[in-house]
């Protein structure tokens, strides 16, 4: 079959790259207007940081209007006794619930994803609880509970912190127990099987191939407790006193005075350590491809 | 996954210190709270006590935060909550949607940029939204700078009087609007990882085939996008709802005293006013109202039952 | 009924940089045709099939769908549907609103809905579970209710991905008849897309053979089983022996090959190769027998070295004098077929030289 004129023609030009004004019909992410919400969404969301952060280096006292640069404001935050007294406080608690709300919050997660006993459904609800419920009801319940078991409030440091820290480790483990979970339901059961089929025993078992396949969920669960804790304020809020406060209480009382700068550069102090162990928490949890298959 | 009773040491072991630790500081406080809130002040020789609370399994607490006062504070906090939780919604989907339909290299970093005001602390979030809001805040401040040139061009026909001789900024602290953005803003994330998380999950295939069968975009969001992930929307509004209708610190920071929600009620009663059991009523209100969203929830849940396929 | 009802001219599909899955590739399918692409997985298929559909756009090139160009038209305005490999049922719907939706989002009237969902249940035998929801069916029930919702729709063309590779055996077969007799009946042309060239090979009039990005050879499947323009092709389609040869001169129609641990052999062949080329002999035109063939048959002799019983065929390897496996396809033609023969015994392989293809490397 001879090619006619216009065949031919046809194939020479159909080699020119299409011409594409419309979007490929799934790529809703490469559409203009999605990416200027993105965009405008991002934004909103992070002006009033920026704004935060900007303002702890600003040397003015009150005002919005930059007016030059300086850490002056950061040295008054650590000149305020109160504020680092506080702060060392907060990084104890959390210190403390971050070990104890890991293993309560290992164990468990081990103890659901391994075993098959009555009520688990009721359970796991229960153990959900302290995640779902308001704050402030959870606060107000432990404020009640240590006043009248008459829990003592003179003791010295760091155990005058004790019912903070209890509370604390109350509601993190919890989301332990989440995280550990949800990295536990990757593992390949065969791996644990074959294991035993070599010849390990239990415990063998468990500290050679289900330990390290769960590492990383136990560091990430490790990290939430730790910035749930260090961030935490309306349960601390609840169960601290006046001399067990904490870096978010104190806040709270110096922003009821209104805005200034030392308190900035303290926020920005307690950013700075919060996305630090994020990031690390997110790396982590990341789930490794090599493991587990 | 083995029964109990083949390694019941083992269980037991892992088993009883979490479980003993939520009991103890967690339900028998709770149950405290609850008991509480069916007692009173005590009454010590004719004068209302300070410190002594009589349990007398009165119902006495919980009619109280029915009368006017508070009805209209429970009222105002669950449609703040509602109104909150709806602007979450219509700005976290698009949101979602964008993020799990961009490329791979760019999921993780707009998932990352999402969470990360998550896990500042909420105080500090607020906070920060007070400099933007109050009179000489931020949006105040960029008013006044796109007001001034307009004034000083109308001023020169003499019409500068249109948008008034002096700038007033605009009163935007202290009333239910800023309790109300300041909570889209601090729950926003909470709405976006569920519905991200189940949109990503929809198997994009049926988008197409929907597309494929002659719909069109818009049809295809309404007949078979926001069906299938119905039940992200549904975790996403829980997970809004609740936490703001608790909330105590948002409104007591950008609402000060004229908009006051449940939280603010129920913290007062614990600390300045003192009335133990008038709170814990209320606190519990919240609870059954909490305990009534879930198991909507799990009503529709076991509803669409069938629906993984 | 000379128009080909679709025309790929030119066309290309690169993701990024990188990535070209789709290299300048041309040809026509005819109305009504069963139409196959085939290759190994990454090849392309599914990106061509996608283009046509709509659902991704070419880098280059046109796609023309019975006479009109498709580059500025969506997918929702094709007159082509397709099957996913997935079936992609709404799992929120039952089986009734899945059929008629195609109907319902382009505003056909209720009425006329309703009696075209009946006919096509009942065309794919489904009428008894149209108040069904998607879970409650089987795998390949809900396929069923995939190729209703399409057919539904009276499209030109029927794109189906991979239909047959989520069923076990037994239903693969059926189905494959059923598709076969279903587009007969339903009278338009049907595109598939597989990597298994048993389907391709018993369903189609036509098959493409692809290889990353590039067409290797389009013809009807007897064709392509037994005359492969390439190494791959009749590689990739059936059983073969491949062997390394040379061409050492011609013989009016014939050409003289030397063929490395074989020898030189004189086989009718016209087409332009020369030098090295490939040798290509089917297991199942390999004779197999205790003595010596006759005149006129390429012939080796060897051992049986490895031997696979299947009941109707036997597929052997035997191992020649000179050093080559050849893989043989044995028929048990009668009940003495494969009686006294065992791995080890002599043998003599014989074929006929009209059954050598010879391809160019």
């Amino acid at each position: 079959m001879t090619m006619t004129a216009a065949q031919t023609t046809a194939s020479d030009t159909a080699r020119r790259p299409a011409r594409r004004p419309k979007q490929e019909p799934l790529d809703y992410a490469g559409r203009l207007w999605m990416k200027a919400l993105l965009a405008v969404t991002f934004l909103l969301l992070y002006v009033p940081i920026f704004m935060l952060v900007a303002f702890s280096f600003n040397d003015s006292k009150r005002n919005v209007v930059w007016q030059g640069f300086t850490f002056k404001y950061y040295r008054v935050a650590w000149e305020n006794a109160g504020l680092v007294e506080a702060f060392t406080n907060s990084i104890a608690i959390a210190v403390l619930t971050t070990i104890f709300a890991t293993v309560l919050g290992t164990m468990i997660a081990l103890m659901l994803w391994r075993f098959r006993f009555p009520f688990k459904a009721p359970y796991e609800g229960f153990m959900a609880l302290p995640i779902v419920i308001p704050e402030i009801c959870m606060g107000v319940a432990l404020l009640a509970f240590f006043a009248r078991i008459g829990w003592p409030s003179d003791l010295i440091w760091p155990l005058n912190l004790s019912q903070i820290t209890i509370s604390h480790i109350a509601f993190a483990f919890p989301f332990v127990a989440v995280v550990v979970r949800s990295r536990m339901s990757g593992f390949n059961r065969e791996l644990e099987e074959a294991s035993k089929d070599l010849g390990a025993t239990e415990w063998q078992t468990f500290w050679k191939v289900i330990f390290p396949f769960m590492k990383p969920g136990v560091i990430a669960g490790a990290l939430l407790a730790f910035t749930l804790s260090l961030d935490d304020f309306v349960i601390t809020f609840f169960t601290s006193g006046p001399d067990t406060v904490t870096f978010p209480v104190k806040v709270y009382s110096l922003v009821r005075r209104g805005v200034s700068p030392d308190i900035n550069a303290a926020s920005t102090v307690l950013i700075v350590i919060t996305i630090v162990a994020t990031v690390l928490a997110m790396r982590l949890q990341a789930p490794d491809k090599t493991e587990g298959r | 996954m083995e029964s109990w009773r083949k390694n019941p040491t083992v269980f037991w072991f892992l088993a009883i210190p979490g479980s003993v630790w939520l009991l103890v500081f967690f339900v028998i406080p709770l149950g405290l709270i609850w008991f509480l809130s069916f007692g009173e002040k005590a009454l010590i020789d004719g004068r209302i006590s300070a410190t002594e609370i009589s349990v007398t399994g009165t119902l006495k607490q919980y009619v109280r935060s029915f009368e006017p006062i508070y009805l209209v504070i429970i009222w105002k906090s669950i449609w703040i909550s509602a109104l909150a939780t709806l602007l979450c919604l219509l700005i976290a989907y698009p949101v979602a949607f964008a993020v799990a339909f961009a490329p791979a290299r760019w999921k993780s970093l707009l998932l990352l940029l999402v969470i990360l005001p998550f896990w500042i602390n909420l105080l500090i979030r607020t906070y920060a939204l007070i400099a933007v809001f109050r009179t000489n805040g931020l949006i105040n401040w960029v008013l006044e700078w796109i007001w001034t040139p307009i004034h000083a061009v109308l001023a020169i026909f003499s019409l500068g009087w249109l948008v008034g001789d002096q700038f007033q900024p605009l009163q935007l602290l202290y009333n239910d609007g800023a309790v109300i953005a300041g909570l889209v803003y601090v729950f926003m994330p909470f709405m976006v990882l569920p519905l991200y998380a189940t949109i990503e999950r929809l198997d994009k295939a049926y988008l197409e085939a929907s597309l494929d069968l002659g719909a069109s975009q818009s049809r295809t969001l309404w007949s078979v996008t926001l069906p299938l992930t119905m039940p992200g929307i549904v975790t996403g509004v829980i997970l809004v709802f609740i936490p703001a209708l608790g909330s105590f610190l948002t409104p007591a920071l950008l609402g000060g005293a004229n908009a006051i929600m449940i939280g603010n009620v129920i913290e007062d009663q614990f600390k300045a006013a003192n009335d133990w059991p008038f709170g814990a009523a209320l606190s519990f209100l919240l609870m059954y109202a909490t305990f009534g969203a879930l198991a909507i929830r799990a009503l529709l849940d076991r509803s669409k039952q069938g629906m993984e396929v | 009924m000379n128009e080909p009802i679709i025309s790929i001219k030119n066309v290309s599909k690169r993701f990024g940089s990188s990535v070209t899955a789709v290299d300048n590739v041309t040809f026509d399918i005819k109305a009504n045709e069963f139409f196959a692409l085939l290759g190994p997985s990454g090849c392309g298929k599914t990106t061509l099939l996608r283009m046509i559909a709509g659902l991704e756009t070419p880098t280059e090139g046109q796609i023309i769908l019975d006479g009109r160009d498709m580059l500025e038209i969506p997918p929702n305005k094709r007159p082509v549907n397709m099957v996913f490999q997935s079936y992609a049922v709404f799992p929120h719907m039952s089986v009734e609103d899945n059929v008629a939706y195609g109907l319902r989002v382009t505003g056909v009237p209720s009425e006329e809905t309703a009696t075209r969902v009946v006919d096509a249940l009942e065309m794919v035998k489904l009428s008894q579970l149209s108040k069904r929801m998607p879970n409650q069916l089987s795998g390949g029930q809900r396929q069923r209710v995939a190729l209703a919702r399409a057919l539904v729709k009276r499209p030109k063309v029927l794109l189906l991905d991979e239909p047959l590779s989520a069923l076990d055996a037994k239903l693969r077969e059926a189905m494959q008849l059923e598709l076969s007799n279903l587009q007969r009946k339903v009278g338009i042309t049907f595109i598939i897309v597989t990597h298994d060239q048993d389907e391709a090979l018993s369903m189609a009039d036509r098959i493409a053979v692809m290889d990353t990005g590039h067409i290797s050879q389009i013809a009807t499947p007897a064709a392509l089983y037994e005359s492969p323009v390439s190494r791959f092709v009749a590689d990739f389609i059936g059983k073969v022996n491949l062997l390394d040869g040379k061409i050492t001169g011609t013989e009016g129609s014939s050409v003289v090959v030397d063929v490395a641990k074989l020898g030189r052999i004189t086989v009718p062949y016209q087409g332009k190769a020369s030098g090295n080329v490939a040798i290509a002999i089917r297991p199942e035109k390999v004779s197999l027998s205790p003595e010596p063939p006759g005149a006129g048959r390429i012939s080796a002799e060897g051992k049986i070295a490895a031997w696979a019983y299947y009941g109707d065929v036997s597929h052997m390897y035997v191992d020649t004098k000179d050093g080559l496996r050849l893989s043989v396809n044995l028929q048990n033609a009668t009940r003495q077929t494969v009686h006294g023969l065992d791995i080890g015994h002599k043998v003599w392989l014989s074929w006929a030289p009209e059954d050598v293809i010879v391809l160019a490397e």
